[in-house]
């Protein structure tokens, strides 16, 4: 190892120790974006490296490719609506495993000499590339609503996943067994039916699912840039591939336990997909109280405790910052204005948190499950706005609801529960909200923001 | 044939850092799980520099085709996106995260 090598390989490894670092410092609010700046550092250093350590071959091939690439990727950031954040991280996370997947594709028509174990780890990184990559389009293609959020199912879809499944195994242990004298049509039937599996895979998962699918092709794509780095022999690709990996998995976990499901009924169970029949909309007509925006408002205004519900209503229309201004409009006239965060409200966990921030609702004000519903009981009006399947009461009680078991906000709890709601339409989970029939509860159809924004008009004419 | 100590340093290299990885995220509050996804999307960018690797040892061979080149300089792009996307919308969450002056109760 050359002098140069060596100051390369300790580059690599400070990189790879501010990725570390600053994941841990992304553990706090008040520190995560030191902990983003020092992971940000630690990349330029792992390009800057790279960069030098090729000796500008093929450099305006490589400058062609990150100055289209950098300039896409930063605008799309900067222009995008926070709204849209899940799926713009559905779409880079596509974009990576992409890369995996043509990576590998040169190294094995550049003819590598196929060493067992580039040839192995060069066709699983393009068999999980392909699959995340597949899988990433539809989901942000069901979150930006180019085609139905709803699961889409069809008779024998299990099997049909397994057939394909079952084919990519084959293939993968075709390949593997005769170690790159297979058949040409071999590693282009592999990455077709790896592309095919990721659509079907993420087709019978519905909306309300997508925040663990992202998780867990996030993590996907992990493992493949770690196989990758097996590929290029660079340890610097194999940690960076393997953190993400493990905490991507973490993450599905965590959120599959807030919805108090198995991961395996998440991803195979699609809801209504069972038997066929959908327990969905009955169509029946459900018996609801109807509100004027001055009855709410005077409710709010003499309340002394507020809980603001949020979900993806509210990211639908917008309202986060119309939200904060009535919520000081309520403070003016100390009402104490708390937000109840469900971590599966909206399309991310965190997602609300993110919107609420953007409005500039301080974090300290934003309660988890457990410490919003200890707060319920004694809160005089919940505002729910725009969420549905996260207050519904049937997750307590009905066991035939598909959401049975799920922790949900207690909302039914207070003393006044207010529904904010654009229709009678169901939540994602294309169930009826039982709550919505109770005498404490009463609705304000309306889109979300012009719902509120009459609110905060109303209060302050009180 | 396989170097296998080097391979076997790699495996291990890889085992240390899925226990990283583990470790260092579990104990995130869901509050900043869209932020922390977002940043992870970000690192495993690090294909990036894989992509650069594979143009530059392409350029290096005497030979090289205008498709592997056109596919090459594509995973440039993409892993480009990948990183330099995912750490913009990151900071852009995160800025959100600041916590404002004024009173609160």
């Amino acid at each position: 190892m050359t002098a140069t090598q060596t100051i390369f390989a300790l580059l690599d490894l400070l990189a790879i120790s501010l990725f570390i670092i600053g994941l841990h410092y992304l553990n706090a609010p008040p520190t995560a974006r030191f902990g983003n700046r020092l992971a940000m550092v630690g990349m330029l250093i792992a390009l800057v490296v790279v960069l030098v350590g090729t000796l500008g071959i093929g450099w305006w091939a490589i400058a062609i490719g990150i100055v289209i690439g950098a300039a896409i990727g930063i605008v799309a950031a900067l222009k995008v609506k926070m709204t849209a954040m899940p799926q713009m991280v559905a779409l880079y996370n596509g974009m990576g495993c992409g890369a995996a997947g043509a990576i590998a594709a040169v190294e094995l028509a550049h003819g590598v000499t196929l060493d067992p174990v580039v040839a192995v780890s060069l066709v699983l990184s393009a068999t999980i590339g392909a699959v995340s990559f597949a899988g990433s389009l539809v989901a942000f293609a069901k979150l930006q609503e180019l085609m139905t959020g709803r699961p889409v199912t069809y008779r024998g879809q299990q099997i049909v996943n397994a057939i394909v499944a079952l084919a990519i195994a084959l293939l993968l242990a075709l390949f593997i067994a005769r170690l790159g004298d297979a058949a040409a049509w071999v590693y282009p039937g592999l990455v077709a039916a790896a592309l095919l599996f990721g659509v079907l895979f993420v087709l019978p998962i519905g909306g309300a699912d997508m925040p663990v699918v992202i998780s867990l092709l996030n993590s996907a794509t992990g493992v493949a840039v770690a196989v990758t780095g097996f590929e290029l022999s660079s340890p610097l690709l194999i940690t960076g591939g393997a953190l993400v990996g493990a905490s991507g998995t973490i993450l599905t976990v965590a959120m599959s336990r807030a919805m108090n499901r198995p991961l395996t009924n998440v991803l195979f169970g699609a809801f209504g997909a069972a038997g066929g029949a959908e327990p969905a909309a009955t169509g029946k007509q459900q018996n609801v109280r109807s509100v004027s925006v001055d009855d709410v408002a005077a409710m709010l205004a003499y309340a002394s405790k507020v809980m603001v519900v949020p979900g993806y209503g509210m990211a639908v229309a917008q309202a986060q910052h119309s939200v904060k201004a009535l919520a000081d409009q309520l403070e003016k006239r100390n009402v104490k204005v708390l937000y109840a965060i469900h971590p599966v409200a909206g399309r991310m966990p965190g997602h609300m948190n993110v919107l609420l921030a953007e409005a500039n609702v301080p974090y300290e004000g934003l309660l988890d499950l457990d410490e919003a519903n200890a707060e319920f009981p004694t809160t005089d009006v919940a505002l729910v706005i725009g969420a549905n399947d996260v207050t519904n009461p049937a997750a307590r009680s009905v066991k035939s609801s598909p959401i049975y078991g799920m922790p949900i906000l207690d909302v039914d709890k207070a003393a006044n529960v207010v529904v904010l709601k654009r229709s009678m339409r169901s939540g994602f989970a294309g169930i009826e909200n039982p709550l919505y029939e109770l005498p404490n509860c009463s609705m304000l159809f309306g889109d979300a923001k012009a719902s509120v924004d009459a609110l905060t008009a109303a209060v302050k004419e009180l | 044939m396989t170097d296998v100590s080097h391979l076997l340093q790699l495996v291990t290299v890889l085992v240390l850092a899925v226990f990283v990885g583990f470790e260092v995220i579990s104990k995130v509050p869901t509050t900043l799980h869209t932020p922390l996804m977002s940043a992870t999307n970000a690192i495993h960018g690090i294909v990036l520099v894989g992509a650069i690797v594979v143009v530059a040892a392409l350029f290096g061979a005497p030979v090289h085709g205008a498709w592997l080149t056109t596919i090459a300089i594509a995973a440039v792009t993409l892993g480009a996106i990948n990183v330099f996307g995912g750490f913009a919308v990151t900071e852009r969450m995160l800025q959100m995260f600041r916590r404002k002056e004024g009173p609160r109760k």
